[in-house]
Order: structure tokens, then sequence, then C-alpha cells
């Protein structure tokens, strides 16, 4: 399985994303999102050290998250791979999330 | 919830996709709950049919025919349910009569992109060799709507106040030497705000960014063997969709977000955005050409046509959109609209714009109505307009452009004038005041700010070359130098091309300092093009049309090895932007309005108040006084320029300033590297308080302060 959601949603939303969010995989992930968007949580998390590729669908369930949840909502993304962090810049969502080598 | 309305559940079904009846507005495809709206006008179809594919695959996997109970007067509409937006590629059949003479070229066998398509596929990665059996080239797609602007707006810069910078997305960082990652990208353009910040510049205008086909007409060049394409990208294939194969994320479909946080970025950094818009004609040629779109959808709609049915050719590339027939009126307002609105745009350049005042029947139109239409639109209400006020049919138009008040035009006798008074012609002294003055004689009811003053555009020798070389040396366009313009009005300075002859080298230099200074002291609105400011040569070619290489690429190494012309630039740039006086929204009174003891514009020669406007005069001055800046309303200091063009030094008596006030250097292109031009507020006092020499065929600029 190249992609797998291991959800929690207190205060603190955590996912971890495997592998390619390609378009078919970007829906669950949106599913997970709205899941998570119930609890109203102020972090979300997302664990991306084995994340290889997202396409614009997955960035688009980024943007989704910050409009679901509130501009309040701080997402995290930690330990992302280059191809991805370039990805994020190009199309200027870096300024949306904090890219962070750890979450404590 | 929009999901639960009874109008958002399927009626019909074919080969398993559900659909129903449609919305006729808003043109193109539009996301709605659980489905898109499909929309499209034809106004001689007998039958149109969608025609859907999954992203890149070779065949469709479903194709829609659109119910006839499904039309609205000439209008096709429907809504699909359950389509993935991200992987859905979309594009029309449509079936009607094919005769020519009546101007009908229906062809069902042709999959037709949508003229409102918001993203269009299949040129993902720029040069990326195409498919040349695919049945379906450029491929309609979705936009989604959800980019995240912050707080931005656009700029809404007075427009006196601009000093614009003509750029091309590619050439401006595809040099090895830009030292950017994505290098040709809006993404690259980002990573170059700082060095336009420190240029000073504070609107860039970009040469076509809507989808065109850099393949179009490609060739061998017969001196390199290397393909020659359509570079400047004057040839639309969408009016709606940002070039993918400019950005860095085309590949994935993202270039509207790439494009957006360009524009976000400069923004932040008060720098407006500009688009060179061509509304002129299309890429699909004349009856020889490919059918992409509006042949196929509407031929007679879209395009002039003679009365026997071929192509009227006033754009000189084939065919000529049919811009004062309502329905493509239309279409070009709500292209502008939504690119005003969705992509925060500051304005739009239009090329060979004397087209769009033309009727069907190619004559110019008096009152033509999409003009009056622009100027008066309520969205585009902020934006500038700009007009290219001539076409390749003989309509030139630069001080009769239909203008309604909100035109500008780009001033081609403004470059003419300047170009002719550079290489010292005799009889150029009054027609260079005029387009100093911000051409009074061609804009007497519009004001200086219709003027948009440019010596070079991308069109034409550069800069430099305008000084290196007499005749334009075209061979690698591969068209026997039968190309570009014959009439430069450029000179070599005494060698054609590049020479060790460092007295040419100097006067080179100087004339290039020179026409910056003219630049920069115009009233009316000043446009550079890129690289000018460091010295990019294209070896003497002036249509560069089909060079995708260092001809046209910004050789960012120049910046050091012309520093001296990058430095004269900036500070050109900075003392314009220092001083109001410089950027008046209206023309000169010549008197003394504000009882300052000088008129707001006086003319002066080697003579104080004496000005030599006789034929053989190469030489004069003239001094604004600083407290008429903007009409008197704000402060600024005195500014003298004494221009000489003859080939001799001469002495100019300085005219006296009021007291305490005393002259300082702000500029003399006479002097070498490092004392050619002072930063703001650097200025030297000058010792010698009465006159000044200025040097053959130099320019000196004094403020009194």
């Amino acid at each position: 399985m190249s992609f797998q959601i291991l959800a929690e949603a207190k205060k603190v939303a955590k996912i971890t994303l495997i592998g390619e969010v390609d378009s078919l995989s970007a829906r669950e992930f949106q599913k997970e999102i709205e899941r998570l968007a119930v609890e109203q949580p102020d972090e979300l998390v997302l664990f991306v050290e084995n994340l290889t590729f997202i396409s614009s669908a997955g960035l688009r369930v980024l943007i989704f998250a910050k409009q679901k949840m509130g501009t309040h909502l701080a997402v995290y993304m930690v330990k992302p791979q280059e191809s991805v962090v370039e990805t994020l810049e190009k199309t200027g969502l870096h300024h949306s999330i904090n890219i962070v080598d750890q979450y404590l | 919830m929009i999901e639960n309305r009874i109008d958002y559940y399927p009626t019909h079904e074919h080969q398993g996709i559900k659909f129903r009846r449609g919305h006729a507005l808003p043109f193109g495809a539009t996301m709605v709950a659980n489905g898109v709206n499909f929309s499209i006008y034809s106004s001689a179809a007998t039958s149109c049919t969608l025609v859907l594919f999954e992203r890149g695959e070779a065949e469709p996997f479903a194709e829609i025919p659109i119910p006839d109970e499904f039309r609205i007067g000439n209008v096709y509409c429907m809504i699909v349910f359950e389509l993935d937006y991200e992987r859905l590629e979309y594009g029309y059949r449509m079936d009607g009569p094919y005769n020519p003479a009546q101007g009908h070229r229906f062809d069902p066998t042709k999959i037709l992109s949508d003229p409102y398509a918001k993203v269009t596929g299949g040129r993902d990665t720029w040069l990326a060799k195409p498919n040349w059996d695919n049945i379906y080239p450029y491929r309609s797609r979705l936009a989604f709507e959800d980019f995240d602007w912050e707080n931005d707006h656009p700029l809404e810069t007075p427009i006196e106040d601009l000093v614009i910078y003509e750029m091309h997305v590619r050439g401006f960082t595809q040099h090895p030497s830009s030292g950017v990652k994505n290098r040709g990208t809006f993404s690259a353009i980002r990573a170059k705000i700082p060095y336009l910040k420190e240029l000073g510049i504070n609107c860039i205008e970009l040469l076509p960014i809507y989808e065109f086909d850099e393949w179009e007409n490609s060739r061998e060049s017969p001196t390199t063997g290397e393909v020659l394409v359509n570079y400047w990208g004057y040839s639309t294939v969408n009016f709606f969709s940002p070039k993918a194969g400019y950005a860095a994320t085309g590949k994935f479909g993202m270039q509207v977000d790439e494009l957006k946080t360009l524009i976000k970025e400069l923004h932040k950094a008060g720098i407006e955005v500009i688009l060179d818009v061509v509304f002129n004609h299309t890429a699909e040629g004349d009856h020889r050409g490919h059918t992409i779109s509006f042949r196929g959808i509407d031929n007679k709609t879209y395009y002039m046509l003679t009365p026997e049915g071929y192509y009227f050719n006033f754009s000189g590339t084939g065919n000529t959109l049919n811009c004062n027939n309502p329905v493509v009126r239309n279409m070009v307002l709500d292209c502008l609209r939504y690119w005003a609105a969705d992509y925060h745009i500051d304005g739009f350049r239009f090329d060979l714009a004397a087209i769009l005042g033309r009727a069907p029947d190619g004559s110019p139109l008096s009152n033509p109505p999409l003009l009056e239409s622009l100027a008066y639109d309520p969205i585009l209400a902020k934006c500038k307009l700009i007009a290219e006020a001539w076409d390749a049919g003989g309509l030139y138009q630069v001080g009769s452009f239909p203008a309604y008040g909100r035109w500008a035009e780009w001033n081609g006798k403004y470059r003419d004038s300047a170009r002719k008074f550079l290489k010292s012609e005799s009889g150029m002294v009054r027609e260079m005041v005029q387009r100093l003055i911000g051409s009074p004689d061609l804009y007497s009811q519009r004001g200086p700010t219709a003027s948009i003053n440019f010596i070079t555009c991308h069109d034409g020798f550069s800069l430099y070359d305008l000084f290196a070389y007499n005749e334009k040396h075209n061979e690698a366009n591969g068209e026997n130098n039968n190309d570009g313009a014959n009439d430069n009005n450029s000179w070599n300075c005494g060698w054609e091309g590049e020479t060790d002859d460092p007295a040419i080298n100097f006067l080179r230099h100087k004339q290039v300092k020179n026409a910056f200074a003219i630049l920069m002291v115009s009233q009316g609105i000043p446009m550079v093009l890129m690289g000018d400011e460091v010295g990019r040569t294209q070896k003497g070619n002036n249509n560069t049309y089909c060079q995708d290489n260092e001809l046209n690429w910004f050789d960012w190494s120049q910046l050091e090895a012309n520093a001296d012309l990058y430095q004269f630039a900036r500070r050109m740039i900075q003392f314009r932007r220092h001083h109001p006086v410089l950027r008046s929204p209206t023309f000169f009174q010549y008197w003394d309005y504000a009882s300052s003891g000088f008129p707001d514009i006086s003319f002066h020669g080697t003579k104080a108040w004496n000005c030599d406007w006789s034929e053989s005069s190469r030489s004069f001055a003239f001094l604004l006084c600083g407290d008429h800046a903007k009409q008197g309303i704000v402060k600024d200091d005195m500014v003298y320029v004494a221009m000489n063009m003859y080939w001799n030094g001469l002495h100019f008596e300085l005219p006296a300033l009021p007291e305490g006030k005393r002259w300082h250097l702000v500029a003399n292109t006479d002097m070498g590297y490092g004392e050619d031009s002072f930063d703001v507020g650097q200025e030297p006092e000058l010792e010698n308080q009465t006159d000044f020499l200025v040097g053959a065929r130099s320019i000196v600029i004094l403020i009194g302060k």
C-alpha cells in the first residue's frame, strides 16, 4: 500500500502520509481532513518523511484544510523531502505551512 | 446545503456518465456541486458533443452528445456529474455546414478546445517534443478558485509614477548565468524580485503568457541547425489559460497557482504586473492552418472574413479575430475581467490594438464598441489600458487612437524621435522637445500619461545594438535577412558589430547612457526593455521572435561586465522616482503659476534662457521648476538637463538659481564609470555655478537645491 493515514483528533490532529498522494489518494486524504475538521483542532501535523510525491490534488487538500478548519489552524509538515518542498515553494504554499524537522 | 439542491441531481445517463440540463452562463466549464457545468456558444452548429479524457490518455473515455433540448438559443450547456476534477480533460466536437464561401468550416472529426478553458494542457513543459499524432493536442482542463491571496490587491500606482520593464518570462532567467532554480519560469522570476527592486522598476510588462504553442511554425536554423520556435508567443491558443510551459509546475497542472504566487510576491515588493495581450489573431492561421478551437466552433463569428470566405490578415499572421462582433467582444471582456479579478493583474498592453477598432469588414470604426466597452468596464476600471496603436494592415493611430480618456499608447514617435536625435540628425531639437514634455502635439486632450515612452522594445534592436549596428543581421532567422524592420534609425558609432576599439566602445556605452537619461527625464511613462540596463546584445538581430537561445536570454554575467551601464541605469531610475517634477500628470503651462520666479518649464542653450531651435541645432537644455511639481502640489528641486548631440563639446551657461540654492551634479554621460552619475542625496556641488562644459554627444543633469 503506497498511502496510509494514521490519525488522532484532540486539539492536535496528526496524519502520516506515505508514498504518493495522487488524485485518487488525495480523496482519502480529503475525507480524513473533513473528519478531523469536526474536532476543530488547533494544529494539523503531517508526518511526511516517506512521502515521495504530492500531486496538485494533494496540495489542494492542504488549501482545503486551511479553509475548512479556519485560518487560525497551524499546519506543520514534518521532514518533507526536497521535491515536496520545491513543489510547495513554486506554488507559494510554503507561506501557509510550517516546515519542521521534528514535531514535539 | 448546495449539495441538496434538486437541480444538482442527474436526469440523464450515457455510457455510464450521469448528466442533466446545464446553465447557459457562465461560458466554459464551471465546478458545481457534484459536477461540472459545461457551456459553449456556436451560432451555426447543428450538434455538439462533449468529449471527455482522462489526463494524458490518447483516447476519450466518453463522448456525450448534448441533447438538443439542452440547447438554449445558440448555447449548448450540460452538467455532468461525478467527474474527477483533477484528472479531467475535455473538448467538443461540433457538427455543422462545411461551406467556406459562407464562412462555415465545421469538421466533426476534430476535437476542439473550449475558448473559455481556464487551463490548457498539452504543452506542459517548454519545448518537450509533442506527440504529433495526438488527436487532441491542446486539452481544456478545469481550474480551481481556491488560491490564498491573503490581503493582496492590485497596486493602483498612478500611471505617471510607473517605470515599466518589458520582460520575456523565459528569457529573463533561462540563461545558465541566472543562478536560480527552475530557470525560465514564473517561479524563477520570483527569485529575481530583489534584482528588480534594486534596479528600481515598479512594473513588469510580460510578453504573452496566454497559452501558445512554441512549436508553431518551428523549423531548423540555416546557420546553426538548432530549432527555431515561436519564442515571443504572439499567437494565442487560448486566451484564459496561462502558458503551462512557463511554469515549473506546469507538468503537475499547477501553472495557475505558480503565476498567482508570482503576482502576489511582486505586489508585496511594490511591483505591478501588466500583461501583453494578443486579441488580434489566434494560432489557427489562415485557411491552411490547424483547427484548434474557434475555426471549428464558429468560424464566421470569431474571424473577419473576406466576401469569399477567406481570412482578412490585418495582423500579418494569417487571420484576424473579429473583435467587434458582439459575441467576440464579450469574450474579450470576459477574458480581461477574469485576469483582472482572478489574477489581480494591474494592466494590459494590447498588441496591434488598432485592429480592435476595425469593423467586421475591416474598415476602421470611429467609435469602436470594444474599445469603448473596455474603457468603461467596471471591473477593469482601475486597470491600465495600453495600446500598440497600429496594425499590420496599415492603420497607424499613434495620437489618434480612440482613447475615451482611459487608454495610453506605446508612443512610436517617441522611439523614432529619440533615436534620430541620439544619432545627431539635424532638425530634431523641436521634435525631441515635444517628446520630452509628454508629446502634447499627439495627446493634447489626453495629457502626458497617454504616452508610454520607449526607445527599444522586444520588437527591434536592443539598446546596445542600436549603437553597434547600422543594419539588421537576421540571417539566423532563416528568412534571408528579409524579415524585421529596415528603418531602425540606428548608428554603429563607426564600426559594424563588435570591436576592440576603446573609443568606439566608450561612445556606445555613452549612447546607451544618453538613451537612459532621455527616457528617465521625459514626461510620460518610461518603458525599459529587459537587459538594456546591462547592454544586452542580440548580435544585430532586430526580429528575434524565433530565437530560444542567447540572442534573447538575459546574460547575467553582463551585470558585472557592464557594471557601468547597470549602475547608470539604476541611478537614472532612482533619480526619476525621487523627483516628482519629472512625473507630471498634466502638460506644462509655460508660466509661473506657483509664484516661484520661474515658469514650470523653460528652455535654454549655450546661453541661458536662449534655446537654439534652428534646423542645424543639435543641442538644448531645459529647466524644470520644482515648485511646480505635480501641478504645484508638492515641492521638488530644480532640475536642469543639457543635451548635446553635437559632435563637439559645448559650454552651456547655467540659469541662475534662487538665492540659497546651488547646482549639484546628478549625471554626466561624458564621464567614465564611477564619475558619470551619483546616488540620490550624494550629488556633488559644482565648483563652477555659472557654466558647464557638456561633452560631445553627452547629457548632463543637474539639480538645484
